[in-house]
């Protein structure tokens, strides 16, 4: 380990140290804000984790956090508490597996396509069983605070830091920025494509299906249509990208200011939310096409500082 | 003479209705340079997609070493000591010329990662006539450097079978003779060549021996001296008497 990255290290552990304090000091409208901040920080972390260096668009996220908040709905009553996000992580990594194996020879397009049907076809499933067995919904009553969910929030980003800064700087993370390059010449490598992306999506399938699973008592009532609601994806999906995946901390960097902004649009005209969605990404087509993160590198190149 | 290294038994592959390559046999030798010629549209590079791994045959053995390679996925290939290039030139344009040569060491037949991997690929650049330029981005190389470049890549992983894809095509006179010069050096270091070529040159002063195809099936084999002087391989080229 290098200097470099002992100093990385400390800073983040320091910026966590910090954030953790948070709950303490402020009231709490501020700390819920802070709640969804740390939840879409670990969502749109873990999506790019396979979705930045692969470019494949994943709109599967709502699957695996509905999938989550539905552990902890079922189970909270009769499971320890501490054991309900590694159920999730379990079936949200078995579910990307699966999703995984069948969609390998799905590309671009047809891939984002099967991946938000996925979501839908998870939620119908989910409502078709509750119509059957004459349950609506379930009340997700627990003891459990914002302040917890937000330090459960919180350590999960950081594991997903750490999961990611491995990966990068492992084989299995080489082998998924090659593909993003180039398939064929990834398997003329001596590549395992298909083990490699399946590898990748199931960490952050179960990423997703773990935050759903500490979301759960926030919510109070779970049902599918929320649950599994599409828009989760897209969220994900546009602050990624808005933040940028080329590096690790990109998608916290549109995760802020996409939450800030969303919040603040929601309070005073909830209609209009769907149009922030719709102008960030013409923004990030358009002006950002690699996010904060790309218009950060832009700017250091053209003055010169830091370059190699 | 030499083992063998690779060995095709009656390859076969259809496309529906098409067959794109009829029954091929053919050896290579360890230490041989072997060309595969052809008019466009006989089956040259669908024999090599094959051997490599891109497409299944579809019916017929590829064996490497003695063991069978027909059918299998193409990264087992690779990893069994198969390395190519392509046609139109495939590089890695987000990564450094470095990685790029990385990339073939870290996954293939001989693995290397690391310091040990980035000494190996700057060696390696080093062998094909980079130089200086290796801290360049891949976007600003010129043809016959991209052409180094992946030639670095296939060699990375010490294959024991190299499969250049017209590596040759594309290059101006000077850089046809370093391209030459080049290859023949590969082999003088011992190691075992399969080379797709149209240009004539390079074909009579590399290779060893040469594997004529028409039509998906294999016409002549022998010196390149030899090959080009059979009538079926000139009627083959230019058209028979009656067509001329």
């Amino acid at each position: 380990m290098s200097m470099r990255d002992l100093r990385n290290l400390a800073l983040s552990a320091l910026a966590f140290g910090v954030l953790a304090l948070l709950p303490l000091y402020v009231s709490g409208y501020i700390l819920s804000i802070a709640t969804t901040m740390a939840m879409f920080t670990v969502l749109a972390t873990s999506w790019a984790l396979f979705s930045g260096p692969t470019h494949y668009i994943s709109l599967a996220t709502a699957a695996f956090f509905g999938l989550g908040t539905f552990v902890t709905g079922l189970g909270f009553q009769t499971l320890p508490m501490w054991l309900l996000p590694i159920i999730a992580a379990g079936l949200g990594a078995v579910l990307a597996a699966l999703v995984g194996l069948v969609t390998l020879r799905l590309s671009g397009v047809y891939f984002v396509i099967f991946t938000l049907g996925l979501a839908e076809l998870v939620r119908q499933v989910v409502t078709w069983v509750q119509n059957r067995t004459g349950q609506r919904g379930m009340y997700v009553l627990t003891s459990i605070t914002e302040r917890d969910i937000y330090w459960q929030l919180l350590g999960m980003a950081a594991l997903v830091f750490l999961v990611g800064w491995l990966i990068a700087r492992s084989r299995l993370g080489f082998a998924l920025r090659i593909i993003g390059n180039d398939e064929t010449v990834a398997k003329h490598s001596g590549i395992d494509t298909a083990a490699a992306k399946i590898l990748l999506f199931m960490v952050s399938g179960a990423a997703a299906a773990v935050v759903g699973a500490m979301m759960a008592p926030r919510y109070i009532y779970i049902e599918p249509s929320t649950a599994f609601a599409s828009i989760l994806s897209f969220q994900v999906v546009i602050m990624a990208l808005l933040g940028g995946t080329g590096r690790l901390w990109g998608p916290l960097a549109g995760v802020v200011p996409f939450t800030l902004l969303w919040e603040f649009i929601s309070r005073n005209a909830p209609n209009q939310t769907l149009l922030l969605l719709g102008i960030a990404f013409l923004l990030i087509v358009y002006v950002l096409p690699g996010g904060f993160v790309g218009l950060y590198d832009r700017l250091r190149h053209r003055y010169g500082q830091g370059g190699q | 003479m030499a083992r063998v290294v690779l060995e095709v038994r009656d390859i076969t592959k259809r496309f529906g209705g098409l067959v794109a390559v009829r029954d091929m046999v053919f050896d290579v030798h360890h230490n041989e340079v072997m060309g595969i010629i052809g008019p466009n549209g006989s089956g040259k590079s669908t024999m090599i997609n094959m051997i490599s791994g891109a497409f299944a045959p579809s019916a017929g053995a590829i064996r490497l070493n003695g063991q069978e390679i027909a059918g299998k996925s193409a990264h087992r290939i690779a990893r069994q000591g198969v390395a190519r290039t392509f046609q139109l030139v495939r590089l890695l344009p987000e990564l450094s010329v470095v990685e790029n040569v990385v990339a073939g060491a870290a996954f293939g037949h001989r693995k290397r990662w690391g310091a040990e991997a980035e000494r190996h690929a700057r060696q390696l650049l080093d062998r094909v006539g980079m130089g200086q330029q290796v801290n360049m981005p891949v976007s600003s190389l010129t043809y016959i450097n991209t052409k180094r470049v992946e030639l670095a890549r296939a060699l990375a992983c010490e294959p024991e079978v190299l499969l250049l894809d017209e590596w040759l095509a594309g290059l101006n006179p000077t850089e046809l003779q370093t391209g030459i010069a080049l290859i023949r050096s590969l082999r003088d270091e011992g190691r075992t060549v399969i080379l797709v070529e149209h240009v004539m040159d390079a074909i009579r002063s590399l290779c060893d021996r040469c594997v004529v195809m028409s039509s998906g099936a294999k016409i002549a084999e022998g010196t390149p001296a030899e090959v080009l002087e059979d009538p079926e391989v000139i009627r083959a080229y230019l058209g028979a008497d009656e067509d001329a």
